[in-house]
């Protein structure tokens, strides 16, 4: 127990802040994910077979290749593609991107493409009157599916985008390989320091359910919210 | 974009699949059975057999693959009675540790694919065989396991395809897996897409058949209705 003191004679304090890191990196992934949901899902569901295409190429690729492939692609390439966008701009300094950054891009792009088949799975089941009723009022198309389609939307995927939560949370694990200081990688530390890796990788799995268990309590709550009246 | 190392990579990369392959199917195979028997203790009107079914699932489907993978690979070995024994033989092993962690985890995936299948069995045919005067044995083995299959089939394909990302993560534990051979590549040559759309490819490739095999075996065990 001593191993997880606050202070300096032991962890805790550590992997407090790694938990608290844990929590900022997927709720910033889950952001991303949704920003990037919100541009392909309307590609999906495009009458153009090109919009189309570039939308089944997103999902498909990032859903088809493992997490961890993607996440080395964003840590050795991601600055080397910033810098060459800078290029363009006349930049030519060495840009670093910080761990934070990179690691919540890449698993934010890899949140969107579950966020969008689970945006697309409720649009779809979403009756077509609704459709037809706006374009009969003749609203256009833009804000048809922002302030029609999406409010209504949200509430179908309520239970599908919980699960997209959880495959995130658990995703932020992979991020300690690039060097980002949350719960696995505070937990490789405080192992190699402490040669007790059995102690802290169990906890680290303690701390990881006690974070799967309050956001599905969370989440129960909204779900009851927003299915208010139905 | 250089051509000629995507050329030169993919050979090492498709060698490197075969361990990923190794992977996949040992741990599909074993966390098969282990699913089966954990959703037939999930049914079980035992409330201890119960809980303890539903604890081991919902502690592997609650944390990631990596903690679980470090667990059996840098936590075990620090027990000292078990460094004594001969399962020390196959714990010191990163490969078996790799199917280890792998089988547990989709193990618990695979018994709520199966449990909820088992549930969702039409009770009408259960009772139809025994109207017929079927033991109950012969109901659970010739009636209810090719329903449960044929329903699980669709959630099964999404769990090998998953399953098959997540043999990736043998590469923490110093396995050269695909993964880990393209992120030796990447971190030697500092040419991360060209070898990200090579390594990606041959995943997506695996994917592909993946899905395609499953769609088949869907239509062929699909009802007539």
């Amino acid at each position: 127990m001593e191993l997880l003191a606050f202070g300096k004679t032991g962890w805790g304090d550590e992997l407090f802040y790694a938990t608290l890191m844990t929590i900022a990196v997927s709720v910033s992934a889950m952001f991303i994910g949704f920003f990037f949901a919100l541009i392909f899902t309307p590609f999906k569901l495009s009458k153009f077979k090109s919009l189309n295409l570039i939308g089944n190429f997103y999902t498909t690729i990032i859903r088809g290749v493992p997490e961890l492939l993607v996440i080395y692609l964003f840590f050795f390439g991601g600055s080397g593609a910033i810098m060459y966008v800078a290029s363009i701009f006349g930049y030519f300094e060495y840009i670093e991107i910080n761990a934070f950054i990179t690691g919540s891009m890449a698993i934010g792009i890899i949140s969107g493409a579950y966020s969008t088949e689970v945006f697309r799975g409720a649009i779809q089941s979403i009756d077509k009157g609704q459709f037809e009723a706006a374009k009969v009022l003749g609203i256009n198309k833009f804000t048809q599916f922002y302030k029609i389609i999406l409010p209504q939307m949200l509430r179908l995927a309520i239970p599908n985008l919980s699960n997209v939560w959880q495959i995130t949370l658990k995703d932020t694990s992979l991020i300690s390989v690039t060097g980002l200081v949350e719960i696995m990688r505070q937990s490789y530390i405080a192992a190699g320091s402490t040669r007790d890796p059995l102690f802290f990788y169990c906890f680290a799995a303690i701390l990881y359910l006690m974070l799967t268990y309050i956001s599905m309590k969370i989440i129960n709550r909204l779900e009851i919210k927003y299915n208010r009246g139905y | 974009m250089d051509f000629d190392l995507m050329f030169t990579s993919f050979p090492k990369l498709l060698g490197a699949t075969v361990i990923t392959l190794k992977l996949l199917s040992a741990s599909l195979f074993f966390g098969l059975i282990i699913g089966l028997l954990f959703a037939i203790l999930r049914l079980n009107k035992n409330i201890f057999i119960n809980k303890f079914a539903y604890g081991y699932s919902y502690l592997f489907r609650g944390t990631p693959l990596l903690v679980q993978i470090f667990i059996i690979y840098f936590g075990l070995g620090q027990i000292e009675h078990l460094r004594s024994t001969f399962l020390w033989v196959i714990l010191k092993e990163p490969y078996w540790c790799a199917i280890i962690a792998f089988t547990l985890n989709t193990g618990a995936y695979t018994s709520e694919i199966l449990r909820s299948a088992f549930q969702t069995i039409n009770p009408g045919i259960i009772e139809a065989g025994k109207s017929l005067g079927i033991s109950n044995k012969i109901i659970f083995y010739k009636i209810q396991i090719p329903i449960a299959i044929r329903q699980s089939l669709p959630a099964y394909g999404n769990e090998i395809i998953l399953m098959m990302k997540g043999t990736s993560l043998a590469s923490t534990v110093t396995l050269m897996d695909l993964t880990g051979v393209a992120k030796y590549i990447i971190s030697t040559t500092f040419k991360p897409i060209e070898v990200f759309i090579v390594a990606g490819g041959i995943y997506l490739f695996m994917t592909f058949i993946i899905h395609n095999v499953i769609k088949f075996l869907e239509k062929k065990y699909s009802f007539s209705q």
